[in-house]
Order: C-alpha cells, then structure tokens, then sequence
C-alpha cells in the first residue's frame, strides 16, 4: 500500500510545487513507483515544473467525473518511467473536486504506486483541504520569514482537525523542510534561524533547502532540480529529505554549492 | 556562436520558448475557440465505438502540443473475434 504525502504551507510561492517535483523525482529515482498530483485547479503548474506542459490530456476532475480512466490521465515521466503526473484541470470550477471523488482516486493509486505525493494550492480553502484530506504524512514547506512561518502553524492546526486521520484520532504525521534558507544571512541575524523556525512550529525537521540559482534554472527547463543537476546543493538537500521520508535517519546539514574549475573560470554559474 | 557565449546564455530562452507554446494553446481554449485535438479525439473514438466494442482502460492517447505542429496518438487495443456493435 503506498504512502499519501501532502505538500502544503498555507503561504504561496515558498516552494511546495518545486519540492513536490524534487522530492518525487528523488524518491523515483531510488527505484520507488511515484505519482505526483496537483490539486491546483485552475492554475496548474506541477505539468510545467516537470516538463509535461505540452502533454496534457486528461485531469484530475475528468478522472472524478469518470470521462477518462485513471490509467488514461496519468503521464510518465520522459526521464523516469517510474514516474507519474496526474494534472489539474486548468478550465473547470474548483467546485468539480468531490471529496467523495478524490478519496477514490487516491485508494486506486494506493494500490499502484509506493508514494502518492499532494501537491497542494496555496491557502486553506477547499483545494488545500482536500489535497491534505486523506494524507498519511504532510511535508510543510516554509521559508524562515515571519508569514510563512505564521501561516504554516495554521495549516499544521488543519492538519491535525480536517483530515481524515485526525477525525479517527490518529495523527497525520508532519515533516518540516525549510526552503530557500540563507545560512550566512541566518549567521548574520538577517534571516530567522532553523532553531528559531522549529522552536516556534515544533515539529520534526525533514530538509534544509538552500536558496540556490540552480532552482530557477531547473524550472525554466522544466525538469525537477534533482534530476537537472542532481549534484548541485539543492538537489542534494532533496535527496537527503528523501532518504528520511523512507526512514534513514541521516545527520542534518545544509549543503553548500561546491563551485567546479569551470565556475571559478567564469566567476559565476551558468544560470 | 562562441561555446563561451552559450555557456552563459542560460535557460532563460527555453523558458520562453515553452511558456509561448503553452500560452498559445491556453489562450485559444479560454476564448473559447475548438481545441481541435481534443475534438479529434471525440470523433475518431466515436467513430471506432460505432464498430467495435472496446474497454475504455484499452484506449491509450497521447498529445503533445508543439509551435508549429501538434501530435496525437490515438492507441487502441481491439480484441480479435470482436462483434459489431449494434448501430
């Protein structure tokens, strides 16, 4: 039976689009099946983070309406066969997403995949609630800045009162990955600390993601940052949260860019 | 163009050239003018469905929306010793 994350933070643009992608890749590439799904009806963007953007057919909300089978909606990854996208629909009313309809499409990819992976829209209206409904764990993308942490501590409140889990009171099991984290600027006392952020949301820490240039590039080309360039400091914080969501207890850092003769020759990274 | 110059090109340009693709196609559904790869879609299913009888889950369909030319791949098992289906 495959394990159902949510990826959430509340706040938007922190990343969670970025670390479903990366985290899906990372987990994919270690030889486990993988579906990625976004639950942002309306404005879509895992497709286009992934490089699937031109092959799109059908969506999610066709699959709960029952125009097309599962097996027909999901598309595989060009890179990883072992990989999978089920898409939003970009046209449709967000009303369309029953949550009747989502838990069955989820208990069918249970069967089929090891990692359901959420990929939820910012806020915490209806999208966000159901993308967390049926999660066994949630990954809480937040940046170390005083909204996004204020508005992740409202979404682990949700967490822990409209999912399915804690209506049986049991516990969704929360994972915190700090991303675009700045350790000199941190070091300075410009940008809040790892400890101040886990002091005051006190759940375990999954990653620290560093801010990295090789993010954006990796977007612009539609390919996870895992894949693109699986050495660079990112790419290696993704891998490492993802070797601790199977389990590997692996001693925390944040990797820094190592800079190759090439860049040092140019000065700068080819971005 | 020198290898220097495409080093530091970057990817900026392939971002451009796959959000004006996107956009392009988006923009023709949301004012509503005929996706017609979708319609095709519609109609040649339509079509075989008159003639044979065949699970959904057999149907495999493949788009890829490109600048100048789109593909799409309409894969459909047929059992052997299949019936018409009646009109």
């Amino acid at each position: 039976m495959g394990q159902v994350l949510v990826v959430t933070s509340g706040k938007g643009g922190v990343g969670k689009t970025t670390s479903t992608a990366a985290l899906g890749a990372a987990l994919a590439r270690g030889g486990d099946k993988v579906v990625v799904i976004d639950f942002d009806v309306g404005l879509r963007n895992l497709d286009l983070v992934l490089g699937a953007e031109r092959r799109v057919v059908f969506d999610l909300i066709n699959v709960i309406h029952g125009v097309a089978k599962l097996q027909q909606a999901l598309i595989r990854d060009k890179r990883l066969d072992n990989l999978c996208l089920l898409p939003a629909s970009q046209t449709r009313d967000k009303e369309a997403l029953t949550e009747e309809g989502v838990a069955e499409v989820i208990t069918e990819l249970r069967t089929k995949f090891d990692w359901i992976i959420c990929d939820s829209p910012a806020g915490i209206e209806r999208g966000a609630t159901l993308a967390m409904r049926n999660a066994d764990a949630a990954i809480i993308v937040t940046n170390p800045e005083v909204s996004s942490v204020r508005d992740s501590d409202r979404i682990i409140g949700l967490l822990d009162s409209k999912t399915v889990k804690a209506e049986r009171g049991e516990q969704v099991e929360k994972h915190l990955l700090i991303t675009r984290y700045h350790s000199a600027r941190a070091a300075r006392g410009e940008m809040l600390s790892i400890d101040d952020v886990l002091e005051i949301l006190s759940i375990p820490l999954l990653g620290i993601i560093p801010e990295s240039q090789e993010v954006l590039r990796a977007s612009n080309l539609g390919s996870p940052v895992t894949l693109n360039n699986a050495l660079s400091a990112p790419a290696r914080a993704y891998f490492d949260a993802a070797r601790r969501l199977k389990g590997e207890k692996l001693a925390m850092s944040v990797p820094s860019e190592s800079r190759g003769i090439l860049n040092k020759l140019f000065g700068r990274k080819a971005a | 163009m020198s290898l220097f110059k495409f080093l530091r090109r970057g990817s900026a340009p392939v971002a451009r050239e796959r959000l004006q693709i996107l956009l392009a196609h988006e923009r023709c559904s949301s004012r509503g003018q005929t996706d017609l790869l979708g319609l095709l879609r519609e109609e040649i299913l339509a079509v075989i469905s008159r003639h044979v009888s065949f699970e959904p889950e057999k149907v495999q369909i493949k788009m890829d929306r490109g600048k100048s030319v789109s593909t799409l791949a309409v894969d459909i098992e047929i059992p052997n010793g299949f019936g018409t289906a009646p009109a």
